[in-house]
């Protein structure tokens, strides 16, 4: 392993005694934080799955039995399964419409090629990828409106006492309460004979950012208000424009605090996409819920229960590469970064 | 000669929830080019704010500062600031935090390398050049004081202006930085007004020390004019009697004419009570015999006491 990227992943803290003790550094103590670091939440873990299986043997539910661990693991196989014939099929689909293309093409020159889409269901993982799609989506369009926004308003304290009680009553509006609206203003002003991006698709993806511009709006302006008054004096001094005070002075400055919205707002923006999903019949997880639960197959409860895990652990993956983001772009390195 | 700085019946009063404040009144200063001049006080009786007001950073209510036959109404960077806490930018390393104000002074009058070449003479002059990529928090507070003095001197200030700038430094690396300051003097000659609560520092560096009284409405008290010859050496300086003249000129203006009082000090306050606050060594020292003194009048009656009962 070259020493550069040694030293990158030791930054990672549980990762440093590991490659410690694989130096030949210090070994057993090393060790002993390898166990402490790794074992006891993999004990965690187990104790979890553990009271799950007895606890899942005891529910009876109109669906059958509630799933344990080794149902949502069989569902878990068979929806994986289910994907890689879906694909092989669609594989099948496009090579005899390939070949019956040549060959109408060889019988005549003149013919127009026309390529069909392959229409079969979409499955679990295309699912999945429509959920990632529809967040980052939603997240992106509410960081492009949230940090300006906090920036404008954090500069100026009028600004942010006027705006501030309108945030303070959008902030805890659910999802729920704000799709309706969202389908009924979408529907009117998204009117396409041929539409580059399917209707619920743009009303998931509105209702989450409306639900998750909040915190980012916030932290940002909070961020940039508690700049100290020294750097803005600093600022002065050398007369920096405007421009260049907001680039070199008070986005830097913000940037902690702003990390701190962005993550709040993720991690809302994907608890709010499966809600509105759900609501709005955007094909991704939240939907595949919902199928499910209408489906009512002996099945269902297990496969509900392997998107729940997905979705947690999609969940934390994101928040996971939002700190990851935050320690590369932050300067201030000394934040606790949880 | 006609002074390059001049401050005409300053006045300045503050807004405030209990209404308004004056700190300053008629404050009249007039600085020549070249000259090292210290502004020394007790806490709160407004040398700050006749740096800001200079700096441009505050508006004075009454009167007004000229430099160089131009009335200041805001900041700028012929009238170069070093912040009591170094105010450096954090994201930025040394090099970069002097860049950024050689970039915004210089822009269009120096080349790219001009400008590299300039950063560095001035982190050299401080003695920087060896840590000049590092960021503030990798540096100790002396080192982050030094990139602040660079980053004024980089541009080219008509004034130099200075509040407390080595006022929270430990006494030996104060005594380096007082130096490096002396030698670099030396060098540029620069004008400075510098705020100080140290009185040997304000006698090793000055030319003149400006000595405001209490607040309220401040003012200028005295001006001492400190006639050492340069360069200034703090040894020879401790055994010669001009300078402890000086010293104590000073020192009788601080703790004698402007005694700080509490905020409302009663009525009967006695004289030996121990008046709070400030960082000088005298008066650490007479309270050091003072109290032993008091303790052992104090003590007397009970050790009789003690005495009397052991004997019985
Ligand atoms: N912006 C302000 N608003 C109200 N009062 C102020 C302000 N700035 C300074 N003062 C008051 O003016 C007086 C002088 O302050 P300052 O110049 O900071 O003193 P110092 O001599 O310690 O530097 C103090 O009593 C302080 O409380
Ligand atoms: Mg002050």
């Amino acid at each position: 392993m070259s020493i550069a990227l040694t030293q990158k992943l030791s930054k990672i803290s549980w990762l440093e005694p590991v490659i410690k003790a694989a130096q030949g550094e210090n070994r057993s103590q090393n060790l002993s934080i390898i166990i402490k670091a790794v074992g006891i939440p993999l004990a965690g873990i187990m104790m979890f799955l553990m009271i799950w299986h007895a606890a899942a043997s005891g529910i009876d539910t109109s669906l059958g039995k509630f799933p344990g661990p080794a149902d949502v693991l069989l569902q878990s196989k068979t929806l994986i399964s289910e994907h890689i014939s879906e694909r092989d099929k669609a594989a099948a689909f496009y090579q005899r419409q390939n070949e019956r293309n040549a060959d109408r093409l060889a019988k005549d020159p003149d013919y127009k090629v026309k390529i069909r889409a392959y229409t079969g269901k979409p499955t679990y993982v295309d699912q999945i990828f429509t959920s990632l799609i529809t967040v980052l989506s939603g997240f992106l369009l509410a960081s492009l409106i949230a940090i300006p926004l906090g920036i404008v308003i954090g500069l100026s304290a009028n600004l942010y006492a006027a705006f501030n009680p309108v945030i303070q009553i959008f902030k805890p509006v659910s999802p729920l309460a704000w799709l309706p609206l969202v389908t009924m203003v979408v529907s009117a002003l998204y009117v396409s004979d041929n539409p580059v991006v399917p209707k619920s698709f743009i009303t998931s993806m509105i209702t989450v950012m409306l639900c998750c511009l909040w915190p980012t709006v916030i932290n940002t302006a909070v961020g940039v208000a508690s700049i100290s008054q020294d750097l803005k004096n600093v600022s002065q001094v050398l007369r920096l424009s405007w421009l260049t005070h907001v680039r070199k002075i008070v986005l830097p400055a913000a940037i902690p605090m702003m990390f701190t919205g962005l993550r709040l707002s993720l991690s809302i923006a994907w608890m709010v996409l499966i809600a509105a999903e759900m609501l709005a019949q955007n094909p991704g997880l939240g939907k595949f819920v919902w199928d499910e639960f209408q489906n009512g197959s002996s099945n269902s409860l297990g496969r509900i229960m392997v998107a729940v895990i997905t979705i947690g652990l999609i969940g934390f993956a994101l928040d996971r590469m939002m700190l990851l983001l935050q320690r590369i772009v932050s300067w201030d390195k000394s934040a606790t970064l949880r | 000669m006609n002074p390059l700085l001049e401050l005409t019946q300053v006045g300045i009063e503050f807004n405030t929830a209990k209404g308004s404040f004056r700190a300053l009144q008629n404050v009249d200063l007039k600085i020549h080019k070249g000259e090292y001049i210290s502004l020394i006080g007790h806490s709160g009786c407004g040398k700050s704010t006749v740096l800001n007001i200079v700096a441009g950073l505050l508006q004075a209510t009454e009167g007004g500062v000229v430099l160089n036959g131009k009335e200041v109404n805001e900041p700028g960077p012929e009238r170069a600031v070093v912040f009591q806490n170094h105010s450096l930018l954090p994201w930025l390393s040394a090099y970069e935090n002097v860049e950024l104000a050689v970039k915004q002074v210089f822009r269009g009058k120096k080349s790219k390398a001009e400008m590299k070449a300039w950063i560095e003479h001035n982190l050299e002059l401080v003695h920087m050049t060896h840590a000049m990529h590092k960021r503030p928090d990798e540096i100790s507070g002396g080192m982050k004081q030094r990139v602040g003095i660079a980053r004024a001197l980089a541009m080219e200030p008509q004034v130099l202006l200075m509040d407390e700038p080595f006022g929270a430094l430990d006494a030996l690396t104060r005594a380096h930085l007082q130096d490096s300051l002396m030698d670099i003097q030396k060098e540029l000659n620069n004008t400075v007004i510098m705020i100080t609560h140290d009185v040997d520092e304000a006698v090793l560096l000055s030319d003149r020390i400006v000595m405001m009284t209490n607040g309220p409405a401040a003012t200028i008290g005295e001006i001492l004019d400190i006639e050492l010859e340069r360069p200034r050496n703090r040894l020879q300086l401790a055994d010669d009697p001009r300078y402890n003249h000086y010293r104590h000129q000073v020192l009788s203006f601080l703790y004698e004419k402007q005694r700080k009082t509490d905020d409302n000090p009663p009525a009967t306050q006695t004289r030996d009570q121990a008046p709070d606050s400030t960082i000088i060594k005298e008066r650490h020292d007479t309270r050091a015999i003072n109290t032993p003194a008091r303790q052992a009048d104090a003590r007397g009656p009970e050790q009789e006491k003690l005495n009397a009962l052991k004997t019985a």
